[in-house]
């Protein structure tokens, strides 16, 4: 008998798992494919702190201080690169929304710093010559989440955590649990953290995939310092009906470049789009111009799960009593894996949460443009 | 620029260049190397074979130094990394003759420098490595041993033993097959004279040395013995290259493309031949060489009339294949620590906690360097039974500049 | 046809034309070519340019596979 079974051995799942553990709960996670093997090994393994809404940014920083906390422990397969993001503004109008940024996270006592164009220059010699400057958020890191969600269920798994390989929930209810296999599990409460297939199990879950495509390249230790992303980003991760690409490279402590990103509406095909890879690369080399002859040895595609307000789901399901949903991250799952573990067993133990538990309700309306 | 298209300047890909040309094709072979033959005619001399002077006079061309690093087989068209430039190239017919790459299988010791692939150091000594007075083991599966043990001998070298990892029993039972199916075989294997120290039932259970090999252990029954040595020659077979196949959606069964008689495979208008059909040796991509070049010229009763020389040539692929396959003794020679990704260092302990090929991927690095994972894939496939994921592009690393759609269709 | 001259860390050597660079290397007498993420050294294994263990720096660039290269006059190879 668990108290709850946790569907997903992704990174909020894998962080779900180890929360209720350490919470004294008996847990089962049920993962059919490999731990961390969906979208959070597809992703880009970013901590990072957003201000598209105040929801937003409390919920990825109150993660990233989690995360933190957590870091020193951290096994080095986890790869913690405590590297900063560099904001990086194109001109004198992005570098308005700098100085908006910078008054924003500094009256949040965030640290944070502003670069004229020289500064920039020299804080990433590689970037092209002629951009205004930038803005570094020197809390921000990158991690490699596929080892982090695998040490977050073997933690779960010493503190009593059960670990049900290669099996798939198909249909959750209060009291039990049931597996592709036939089995069910006595399960007091399931926490579907499942990515885009949760609107698989529950019909209407507004959870749409957003395909991205990433490219990784050989070792260039040096070559780029911070995580370095686009002022224009937030104009992409804005939009909901266009394609779009937005520059965003980041350092791996293996010395390998990751390049970012791309985000595709109403794809559920994960085939590499040349033309859509080709488009994101030729944002990253108009940046970057030097990428034009680093190696690239592999690409990929993953499919983020997108809310229509670009909020997640913690909470319980509408309708479903004893069903909870942890989902609907887009770019934010890793980041906000640690925090959404929390306020979820916070709501589970009737517990005061260090932020309001609100915006993030499965149960709330939408404003549809 | 259309027409047929031949990936691939071994054997395999010559007989079909060649054949379509004379059926009237517009052809052009692409290849990795500098000079066309593949590995086993590397160098292209002529001497090798009158194919290769058939090529020469065809009307052919022949682009060098040439990787094809993507394809779209509904716009039937191909993405290239030629010497470091993106060249997209279209085709009407396309004809995979992409060969094999050997198999590796880890033991203590194996990423020591001079410890090379049967093939390997064969191909560094074609290429200009001299060998003269140098001590060399050669071991693994099959004729391949011989033939080059012979070569490194005329070259001067000393060949202290030639270890063959099938047992002597499965030999003799093979020289019977022979007699019997394939007597022009047998007669040529007569002639290959192993000469001294051919031990069947024998394999390198690790490599010594510190900065390079020095000498190898080997063992055979109850006995193991050591053997100074200044190279060592070892690889288990064949692997093919079915990357460029199944990324253009090619059905691939048992690390094999799919084709039928004539050469046909499962998508329309590609055709593959010779080890990347299967491992078959030179014979058995000469005559489906000349199977696909006729028949991607509609040329069908003359691709016909090879048919049995093709069903000959199969049918003794499958009795060599069958009898030096890898012995289970050699999923046991890798020790906890032993080396099995070698872009990333990963042991194998590492390897014994994952459970699937992308586990050891996403968890362990295996499989994620430069080589991707052409080396590490096959020999933990072998070891652990782990069936190979899915192919992406780039098949090859490349600039990431060639990743860009500037170029256009030739 | 006449040898050419190159030079393999900093040493001069003299090769046969047609040779490659990975075999010229081995003819300078340098087993390792490169050495590994946790730092082996390495040398070649395939011969055929799938293998990526005979990288090494020739006239400044890195990654070059030395096998599938053949050897130019003056050129300058490193390894690492």
């Amino acid at each position: 008998m668990y108290d709850v079974a946790i569907a997903g051995a992704g990174i909020v799942g894998a962080a779900c798992a180890l929360e209720f553990s350490r919470n004294g709960w008996r847990v089962a996670i049920v993962e059919p494919a490999e731990i961390g093997g969906g979208a959070t090994a597809a992703g880009m393994g970013h901590l990072a702190v957003m201000d598209d809404s105040p929801a937003q940014f409390a919920l990825t920083s109150y993660s990233q201080k989690l995360w933190q906390d957590l870091s020193p422990s951290l096994p080095p397969d986890v790869e913690y690169l405590p590297c900063g993001s560099l904001w990086v503004a194109a001109d004198e109008m992005e570098m308005d929304e700098v100085r908006r940024k910078y008054d924003y996270y500094s009256a949040r006592r965030l640290p944070v710093e502003i670069l004229d164009a020289q500064a920039l220059a020299e804080a990433e010699p590689n970037l092209r010559p002629g951009l205004a400057g930038g803005l570094v958020l020197k809390q921000d890191s990158v991690i490699y989440p596929p080892c982090a969600a695998r040490h977050f269920i073997t933690e779960a798994c010493k503190l009593g955590a059960v670990f049900i390989p290669r099996r798939r929930i198909v249909k959750a209810e209060r009291g039990s649990t049931h597996l592709d296999d036939g089995t069910t599990l006595a399960a007091a409460n399931t926490v579907l953290a499942t990515g885009t297939a949760a609107s698989k199990m529950i019909p209407g879950l507004e959870v749409q995939p957003r395909k991205g495509h990433l490219v990784i390249t050989d070792r260039y230790p040096g070559f780029v310092n911070h995580q370095l992303i686009e002022l224009g980003y937030l104009k992409n991760a804005h939009s909901v009906q266009t394609d779009s690409v937005a520059f965003n490279v980041q350092p791996r402590k293996t010395g390998q470049l990751l390049i970012g990103s791309s985000r595709q509406y109403g794809m559920e095909d994960p085939a590499i789009d040349a033309a859509m890879m080709s488009q994101m690369l030729a944002r990253a080399v108009a940046y970057m111009p030097g990428l034009r002859s680093i190696s690239a040895i592999r690409g990929w595609t993953g499919f983020r799960a997108a809310t229509p307000d670009k909020l997640p789901f913690i909470g319980e399901c509408p309708d479903r009593p004893g069903v909870y949903l942890a989902t609907g991250h887009e770019g934010l799952g890793i980041s906000t894996s640690l925090a959404t573990a929390t306020l979820l067993c916070d709501l589970l133990l009737n517990r005061e949460s260090a932020i309001p538990r609100e915006p993030y309700a499965p149960n709330r309306t939408f404003a549809h443009a | 620029m259309s027409g047929v298209i031949i990936v691939g300047a071994g054997p395999g890909g010559i007989a079909a260049a060649v054949t379509a040309a004379q059926a009237g094709a517009k052809v052009t072979v692409l290849d990795d190397n500098v000079a066309v033959g593949g590995q086993i005619w590397r160098g292209g001399y002529h001497e090798y074979s009158p194919w290769i002077g058939r090529l020469a006079q065809s009307t052919v061309t022949l682009v060098n130094g040439v990787r094809v690093v993507s394809g779209d087989s509904d716009r039937r068209t191909l993405l290239l990394d030629h010497q470091g430039e993106a060249e997209e190239l279209s085709y009407s017919k396309l004809i995979l003759a992409t060969g094999a790459r050997e198999l590796f299988l880890p033991f203590p010791g194996w990423t020591l420098p001079n410890v090379m692939g049967v093939g390997g150091l064969q191909a560094l000594v074609k290429c200009g490595l001299p060998i003269s007075n140098k001590r060399i083991v050669v071991a693994g599966s099959g004729p391949l041993l011989l033939a080059v043990a012979s070569y490194l001998r005329k070259g001067g070298a000393a060949v202290p033993l030639i270890a063959e990892q099938t047992s002597l029993r499965d030999l003799a039972s093979f020289t019977v097959s022979l007699a019997a199916a394939h007597p022009a075989k047998l007669w040529q294997a007569v002639h290959l004279n192993p000469g001294p120290r051919y031990r069947s039932g024998c394999w390198i259970e690790a490599a010594l040395g510190s900065s390079r090999v020095e000498a190898v252990r080997v063992r055979r029954g109850t006995r193991a013995w050591e053997e100074s040595c200044d190279y060592v020659a070892n690889s288990y077979g064949f692997v093919a290259n079915t990357e460029l196949a199944a990324l253009l959606g090619c059905k691939v069964e048992h690390g094999a493309v799919k084709v039928d008689s004539s050469q046909q495979t499962s998508v329309g208008d590609i055709y593959c031949v010779g080890e990347t059909a299967g491992i078959g040796g030179v014979d058995t991509a000469l005559v489906e060489g000349q199977v696909a070049g006729y028949a991607a010229c509609g040329q069908l009763p003359q691709a016909s009339r090879l048919q049995p020389a093709r069903r000959k040539a199969r049918s003794f692929a499958r009795l060599l294949n069958h009898t030096f396959q890898p012995r289970p003794e050699l999923r046991t020679l890798g020790q906890p620590d032993t080396i099995v990704c070698r872009c990333e260092d990963v042991p194998l302990a590492r390897l014994r906690s994952a459970d699937s090929w992308r586990s050891a991927k996403l968890h362990e690095r295996c499989g994620m360097g430069p080589c991707q994972g052409r080396i590490c894939g096959p020999a933990t496939q072998f070891i652990l039974g782990w069936e190979p994921s899915s192919v992406r592009p780039p098949l090859f690393p490349t600039c990431l500049g060639n990743l860009l759609q500037e170029n256009s269709v030739k | 046809m006449p040898d050419i001259r190159l030079t393999v860390n900093g040493v001069e050597i003299s090769i046969k034309q047609g040779t490659t660079v990975a075999a010229a290397v081995l003819i300078a007498d340098v087993a390792a070519f490169r050495h590994s993420v946790s730092s082996q050294p390495r040398g070649p294994l395939c011969g055929m340019g799938i293998c990526y263990e005979c990288r090494v720096t020739v006239d400044g660039e890195a990654h070059a596979r030395s096998c599938q290269i053949v050897c130019r006059p003056g050129m300058q190879v490193k390894t690492t």
